[in-house]
């Protein structure tokens, strides 16, 4: 196919691609009416591939190496530059992480390309590709549109409808021969996060926020419960953050992740204008918060104002009994 | 070791924002501008690595309008050496690619050992620049650092980046380009004696023929900037906790259909 959707596929490091790229998949499938999945892998599984093809991708270009892992710029990017210049796709599409962030930056760089970075929508318009992406805090949107192809572009988790599985769907699998460049930087060490338990703040579903109304570290335990019933993330405002009750990694907004949640649930958090632009596309926003003045009631859909510490433990007890029936 | 610190000047986070005439840009009327937090991220830890080695020298540089050099004045009242201001119309609508195309420039000319950005600046939230900066120089690139330290050789530097799942470390030769991430360092605040001292500090006019650049070349163009849809209007549920949580679960559940 010339003229092809390109999906960078995000993996879980174990040969597994990550359920945002149903979401890729699924948009790329819905402009193009067809989307071929790109993999960078130092092991790719079965499993894997025939994911891939389930959720939509009608080829997959198997870039497997061992010196693929871990993710290191300098060696991807001549490695996917190469296969563009011979396939010339229309379109690279990633999701948004750490390492497809700079990835895709440097790879349209290479190609002398834009990058429209952290896209909500995309739309094609005539002959061209318009993103809509959020700015300044996300109080506006900016629609950008590219000079010419391959458009390349990342697209925030959670906002774009997932592909319509079909089991049993298969994608024709491809192994172009690999040249890889030698790396410079070496890896010494990775230090793993203790797990929660919990899922992934930027990848979940459903995030609970406690602010600085948690009062201390170990109130988030109530917090944690509740989110083990729903099976939700628990994030943190910047200034639950800077008192040291939560990791860096869990802080929410603007110097901290971005997220996009169906449903997003704040704890003592006021709502300060850095807090919402790290989760205001969130689908259905909750706030629980005493002072019925706090700023983010203004933006909640549904707001209850009383002490978070009598309202948790009720929630716990009714979303299980929801849930159990 | 000789340090670039790439910054941008932006609109504070807390100022409103309205969309300017042209629809494709913002009304800069009122509005109050600061160096772009993640950046201040960069200058403190490129002058801590200078003040750990006891010597070097740390060069601020932005590509902006005129009143960019505010925020170089910052950067320097902070503690850096001198500032370089890419300071030229024929920048007036620049993309991240044309953008580390003139960092790039300035960085061959400068001739440092290492670039030290901001994760994104948090006007158009891009984070592309470094990585491109990075691309057009070919140098090794980390993202997202949250810690570092220099060999002793100063030949190489161990950098922590942070990636879903936990923290990579690696060693990475310079030259190279990072980029700082919350959690980094504190920056510091100019102190008095700083910001008197930042005016006698110099910040040199870079023209884009300065550094044998044609204009033009942009790959990404704004087509329009538009206000947010209005949120629909929330509800506050009444009622006492015991009640007030049951509607809320049910509301969830059979209107909003969430959870
Ligand atoms: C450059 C910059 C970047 C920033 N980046 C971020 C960011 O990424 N993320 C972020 O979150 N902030 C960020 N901030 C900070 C932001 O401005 C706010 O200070 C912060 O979000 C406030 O956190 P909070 O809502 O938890 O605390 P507060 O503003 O102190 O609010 C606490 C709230 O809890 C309520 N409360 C207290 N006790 C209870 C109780 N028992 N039950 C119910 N409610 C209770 C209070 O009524 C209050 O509304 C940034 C600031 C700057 C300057």
């Amino acid at each position: 196919m010339a003229g092809a959707f390109w999906c960078v596929v995000e993996d879980d490091r174990s040969g597994r691609p990550k359920k945002v790229m149903s979401e890729v998949l699924g948009e790329a499938t819905r402009l193009a009416g067809a989307a071929e999945a790109v993999w960078l892998t130092d092991k790719a599984t079965d499993e894997g591939l025939k994911q891939l093809g389930e959720w939509g991708a009608v080829k997959i270009w198997l870039l497997e190496h061992a010196d693929l892992a871990p993710y290191r710029g300098e060696v991807w990017v001549p490695v996917l530059e190469a296969l563009v210049e011979r396939e010339s796709p229309k379109a690279i599409f990633g999701p948004v992480t750490s390492r497809q962030r700079e990835f895709l930056a440097r790879l349209a760089a290479r190609l002398g390309v834009g990058l429209a970075a952290d896209c909500v929508a995309l739309a094609l318009e005539g002959d061209r590709l318009v993103a809509t992406r959020p700015v300044y805090a996300g109080k506006l949107l900016s629609k950008v549109a590219w000079a010419k192809t391959p458009w390349v572009a990342t697209l925030r988790p959670n906002v774009f409808r997932p592909a319509d599985a079909q089991a049993g769907r298969t994608a024709s699998v491809e192994r172009p021969a690999l040249t890889l460049p030698a790396a410079r930087m070496k890896l010494v060490e990775r230090r793993e996060e203790v797990s929660t338990g919990l899922p992934e703040l930027t990848e979940a579903e459903i995030v609970l926020s406690g602010g600085r109304g948690m009062k201390g570290p170990e109130n988030y335990v109530i917090l944690e419960e509740l989110g083990g019933v729903i099976g939700a993330a628990v994030g943190a405002s910047r200034a639950a953050v800077d008192a040291g009750w939560r990791p860096h990694r869990f802080q929410i907004g603007q110097t901290g992740r971005t997220i996009s949640p169906k449903l997003y649930m704040g704890f003592g958090v006021s709502g300060a204008i850095q807090h919402l632009a790290g989760m205001r596309t969130s689908k259905v926003i909750v706030a629980v918060n005493k002072d019925p003045e706090a700023p983010i009631f203004k933006i909640a859909d549904y707001g209850i104002v009383a002490d978070l510490f009598e309202v948790v433990p009720h929630l716990t007890q009714e979303f299980k009994k929801l849930l159990e029936k | 070791m000789k340090i670039l610190v790439a910054i941008k000047q932006v609109p504070d986070t807390a100022t409103q924002v309205k969309i300017g005439a042209d629809a494709k840009g913002i009304d800069t009327a009122g509005i109050t501008w600061i160096v772009s937090p993640y950046d201040e991220f960069a200058v403190e830890e490129a002058l801590r690595i200078k003040e750990k080695a006891g010597q070097g020298e740390v060069v601020a540089v932005t590509l902006g309008p005129e009143r960019a050099k505010e925020a170089l004045r910052s950067c320097l009242a902070m503690g850096c050496d001198r500032a370089i201001h890419l300071n030229d119309p024929a920048w007036g609508g620049t993309d991240t690619l044309v953008t580390a195309r003139a960092l790039a420039a300035v960085v061959k000319q400068e001739a440092p050992q290492l670039v030290l950005c901001g994760r994104q600046a948090i006007d158009d939230d891009m984070g592309a620049t470094p990585a491109q900066l990075a691309e057009a120089l070919g140098w090794p690139c980390a993202y997202w650092i949250m810690e570092e330290a220099v060999a002793a050789d100063g030949q190489s530097i161990r950098v922590a980046r942070q990636v879903e799942g936990g923290l990579e470390v690696f060693d990475v030769p310079l030259p190279a380009v990072l980029t700082c991430q919350k959690g980094l360092n504190e920056p510091r605040y100019p102190t008095l004696k700083g910001i008197m001292g930042a005016k006698k500090k110099e910040i040199k006019d870079v023209k884009a023929g300065d550094l044998g650049l044609e204009p033009g070349g942009e790959q990404l163009s704004v087509v329009a900037l538009e206000a947010l849809p209005p949120r629909p209007p929330g509800r506050i549920i009444q009622g006492d906790v015991p009640t007030a949580v049951k509607e809320l679960v049910r509301s969830l559940r059979e209107e909003a259909k969430a959870i």
